[in-house]
């Protein structure tokens, strides 16, 4: 009786192996690190690692460790200084195409990192960092889709010679006609725009509204999420920030984590900047259709442009900070192909004349509607330079008329990309790392003696069945160790609660099976009778138990944020966990040691 | 080593306790509820939206001068008060309506560092009362849905009369555990939310635990009221009861008393609500499923008609 099959002790003992195996790259310590990544987004390739590695030795730097993880290229240091100086090394050398950002490494060996195996992560509370929630401005993602339609539409008509009038307000295009006539052509545009547009006549028989469907407007909302995330991501790797997470939150937040920055001012407020560059030649007629005034910024004077835009800051692929050899702060700009064959026709077609740079950005005003004040986001469109084309050029040159900040932060915007619809900040939330160090400390203490206490009073109370149980709850934390390194999940404070939860019920199922046995031995069981009916009887308590702690914990993990999260995902596994190591854990070990034995009593 | 004897017999539920129990439970729970209506809660800035900053100074901080320097600077309703030791300081703004976030931190920074050298501002936080507000809403949401949730799973592996009595101890924790925050004046923030959903599952776990040896007598012990056989069951797991409720206590007081200030009201929230869970299993969810007349017809499952088995050959 109470003999495990050797299938279910073999299966018990790897179990716990590949626990362990998860769990072991926790155990190392870690040092000063660079990240490099290719600032085009590319992999990084062995060979760049190598001559990344080249130019350390020929500075006397020698890494401890270097690979690839995840495209990017790690450099692990002995020391800090190391770290420094291979950074400012690595930065003047190759700080145009690469980013070099500062971080940390475990001290893995390499058959560890081979196998793909990772600590797990800390969570911002535990390492510090800056947490930015960053909400879309949805209404203009919208809108700007609708007043490229609107221009298409005015345009087709224009070209069939239609007269007509057509608005834009609050997302709804409106198509006004002289006749009823032209209704069936205008439809046809409509169509040819985007054929599925919903369109409805007006009541008076010579108009048409417009708008998108609800799948529509949904796809667009997603289309700027996605592109807003990837120039987010864009511009943290640009800033130099190791381990970035940008992430989107219901319909239209993004969360972006950015551990080990100390000061939200080392982000220049790059995240929520919109700033960037249209090129539009000077309505020298001033009355082109649909040519519009642009006001000067300082002392440029205001200008009439033209309506098509040669190239805008989507066409840029490549931008940088530099001075004229006059002295003026200026930005170098590299322009894509497309946009380098339009500006090299316009400046072929017309050399010696105006063009004129518009500087775009959206800023945060108040605004007050309907008697109550919003923050809504305004566009600002500014021309900072007119120049006269002096000659021909293609997809190389320079704009000034901007100061030295503003031109770097542009380099940099250009370089990671517009964002799609402009975002503001709802949350920001900066943990120092002394902080971070503090609540490690404190959390991990407290966990150290509660733990103890713990052990000791099983030790005492239940003796070999207790220590049994202890043996238990100790793989228990091992597994969630591993759970979350294999998850990639971070480890926060409130998940180190969940973690102190557990353990107190997986206590409690061991308490409930050892009672259980007490009470079975009372009432006159064999030793070997009392643990069978002792583990089976407690079976149905331990299981709806944790089931219903499982069922809070899952809709915590749904309904919850932030660090309600952290607390809902260590619990769960722990729960899961610990009912494997409470009831098939310790009843592997009672049978491995009491199990097929005559025995007069039991040490419980 | 036996920390109760083996068999006790205490008569938890007789008319006499259960009357002065349920006097007991009606005053806290009324008490927390008027508290909570006059008073509300210490809302922390993850509801309310606002302006946190955690300050670690070299030396004991003055705070006389942080609120002078603030209250110059034209920060008036700033809070200022220490947390958890002499140098650190925690400061509290409500939101600042129309100004760049960027312009406010560096102001803050300035008028925080006047007159002392190496502060080190070791939180900063800004939050948006419209975050806070959501924030509100879906955190009651998750405790309805949960709520929900477990009636309806100890339903169908009971009967409706415990699943009312586990929802009803349920509702007796998480109110008494957010009124004695109320009473307290303690803060209340996100991280006590998430305790007081430990606390719906520790109690739920200890109501369970409760039920299930409750059927189990309600089968073996024929001819015994539900009381006596209710009454059976708690004392034979009384001893379960106290050493689970010590060990997973002896965890929260190593947790409050070393886990630092920030998540001393987690572990407060945590400690409260076990205590009242493991009475609220027995006085709470125990006395309303008897209250409500369950007996041990209500767990036994439908007799099949004997007609059918007459018919057979």
């Amino acid at each position: 009786m109470n003999k495990y099959p050797a299938w279910l002790n073999t299966l018990v003992l790897v179990v716990l192996l590949t626990g362990i195996l998860f769990a072991m790259p926790n155990v190392y310590s870690t040092a000063p690190a660079l990240q490099l990544a290719d600032s085009a987004g590319e992999a990084v390739t062995e060979e760049q690692l190598t001559s990344y590695l080249r130019a350390l030795e020929g500075e006397d730097i020698t890494p401890e460790a270097h690979f690839i993880k995840d495209g990017r290229g790690v450099i692990r240091f002995a020391g800090e200084t190391d770290q420094r100086e291979g950074a400012e090394l690595l930065r003047s050398w190759f700080g145009r195409n690469t980013n070099v950002a500062l971080t940390t490494a475990p001290r893995l060996p390499d058959w560890m990192r081979n196998l793909g195996l990772n600590p797990m992560s800390l969570g911002l509370d535990l390492r510090g960092g800056v947490y930015v929630l960053l909400e879309v401005d949805m209404a203009t993602a919208i809108g700007n889709r609708m007043q490229g339609y609107e221009q298409d539409i005015d345009d087709r008509l224009r070209e069939a010679r239609i007269r007509h009038r057509v608005d834009l307000d609050d997302g709804i295009i409106t198509i006004r006609l002289t006749s009823s006539e032209d209704l069936e052509a205008a439809r046809r545009f409509v169509n040819l725009a985007d054929p599925n547009l919903l369109v409805a006549e007006g009541t008076d028989g010579k108009s048409l509204t417009v708008r998108m469907t609800d799948q529509q407007i949904k796809e667009r909302q997603d289309f700027a999420i996605e592109q807003n995330m990837t120039t987010l991501r864009s511009r943290v790797d640009q800033l130099g920030v190791a381990e970035p997470l940008v992430q989107r939150q219901g319909v239209d937040r993004i969360v972006v984590q950015l551990p080990g920055v100390q000061d939200p001012n080392e982000l220049k407020g790059i995240l929520t900047a919109t700033a960037t560059l249209e090129f539009r030649l000077v309505d020298q007629s001033g009355d082109m259709p649909g040519s519009r005034s642009y006001p000067g910024r300082g002392n440029e004077p205001t200008q009439v442009l033209k309506r098509e835009v040669i190239a805008s800051g989507d066409e840029i692929v490549d931008a940088g900070f530099t001075y004229t050899p006059e002295g003026q702060p200026a930005v170098s700009i590299t322009l894509d192909s497309a946009g380098g064959e339009r500006m090299l026709a316009t400046t072929r077609d017309n050399v010696g004349k105006p063009m004129s740079t518009l500087f775009i950005e959206w800023q945060e005003k108040e605004v007050v509607r309907n008697g109550v004040p919003e923050r809504r986001l305004v566009k600002s469109e500014e021309i900072i330079n007119t120049a006269t084309i002096r000659g021909v050029f293609k997809n190389r040159f320079q704009i000034t008329g901007i100061t030295p900040v503003e031109g770097q932060k542009l380099a940099v915007l250009l370089r990671a990309g517009a964002l799609a619809a402009p975002v503001f900040q709802v949350d920001e939330r900066t943990i120092g790392p002394s902080l971070g160090q503090d609540n490690i400390d404190r959390g991990f203490r407290a966990i150290q003696i509660g733990f103890l206490a713990v052990i000791v009073f099983m030790a005492f109370y239940y003796r070999w069945f207790g220590m049994i149980a202890n043996v238990a709850l100790l793989s228990n934390l091992v597994f969630i160790a591993a759970v979350l390194s294999l998850l990639g999940a971070s480890l926060t404070l409130p998940g180190i609660a969940g973690i102190v939860l557990t353990v107190g019920m997986a206590v409690d199922a061991n308490v409930l099976i050892f009672e259980r046995i007490r009470e079975e031995l009372r009432d006159g069981a064999t030793p070997q009778a009392a643990i069978n009916s002792g583990y089976e009887k407690a079976l149905s308590s331990i299981a709806d138990a944790n089931i219903t702690t499982l069922i809070a914990a899952v809709v915590l993990l749904a309904f919850g944020t932030g660090p309600i999260k952290g607390f809902a995902i260590t619990l769960m596994i722990g729960i899961l966990t610990s009912m494997f190591t409470a009831i098939v854990g310790t009843r592997s070990i009672v049978n491995f040691v009491f199990g097929g034995r005559k025995l007069s009593s039991l040490p419980v | 080593m036996r920390l109760i004897k083996h068999k006790t017999n205490i008569d938890f539920l007789g008319v006499t306790r259960r009357k002065i129990a349920l006097a007991i439970s009606v005053i806290i729970v009324v008490v927390s509820l008027v508290e909570l209506a006059r008073e509300g809660l210490q809302f922390g800035i993850d509801f309310t939206g606002g302006i946190l900053l955690e300050l670690g100074y070299p030396e004991p901080a003055n705070l006389e001068n942080i609120r002078q320097n603030l209250s110059a600077a034209g920060y008036d309703d700033a809070q200022v008060q220490r947390f958890g030791t002499e140098t650190d300081v925690l400061v509290r703004l409500p939101p600042q309506e129309g100004v760049n976030p960027e312009e406010l931190r560096e102001d803050l920074r300035r008028t925080i560092a006047e007159g002392t050298d190496g502060v080190d501002l070791r939180r900063v936080e800004f939050v948006s009362p419209q975050v806070g507000k959501e924030l509100t809403e879906r955190g009651g949401l998750a405790m309805i849905i949960a709520l929900l949730l477990i009636f309806v799973y100890v339903m169908i592996r009971f009967q409706w009369k415990f699943a009312a009595g586990a929802v009803a101890a349920l509702a007796h924790d998480v109110i008494v555990t957010v009124g004695f925050f109320a009473v307290f004046k303690l803060p209340f923030d996100l991280t006590v939310v998430a305790a007081v959903l430990a606390v719906i599952g520790y109690s739920l776990n200890d109501t369970v635990v409760a039920f299930d040896r409750i059927r189990e007598n309600f089968f073996k012990l024929r001819g015994v009221s539900a009381e006596e056989s209710m009454n059976t069951s708690i004392n034979e797991m009384l001893a379960r009861t106290i050493i689970t409720g010590v060990t997973t206590l002896l965890v929260l007081v190593a947790l409050l008393l070393l886990g630092g200030e920030s998540i001393a009201p987690f572990s407060i929230a945590l400690i409260i609500g076990i205590v009242v869970g493991t009475y609220s299993s027995i006085y709470t969810a125990s006395a309303t499923a008897l209250l409500l007349g369950v007996n041990a017809q209500d767990l036994l499952e439908p007799v099949k008609d004997p007609d059918l088995i007459d018919d057979l050959p």
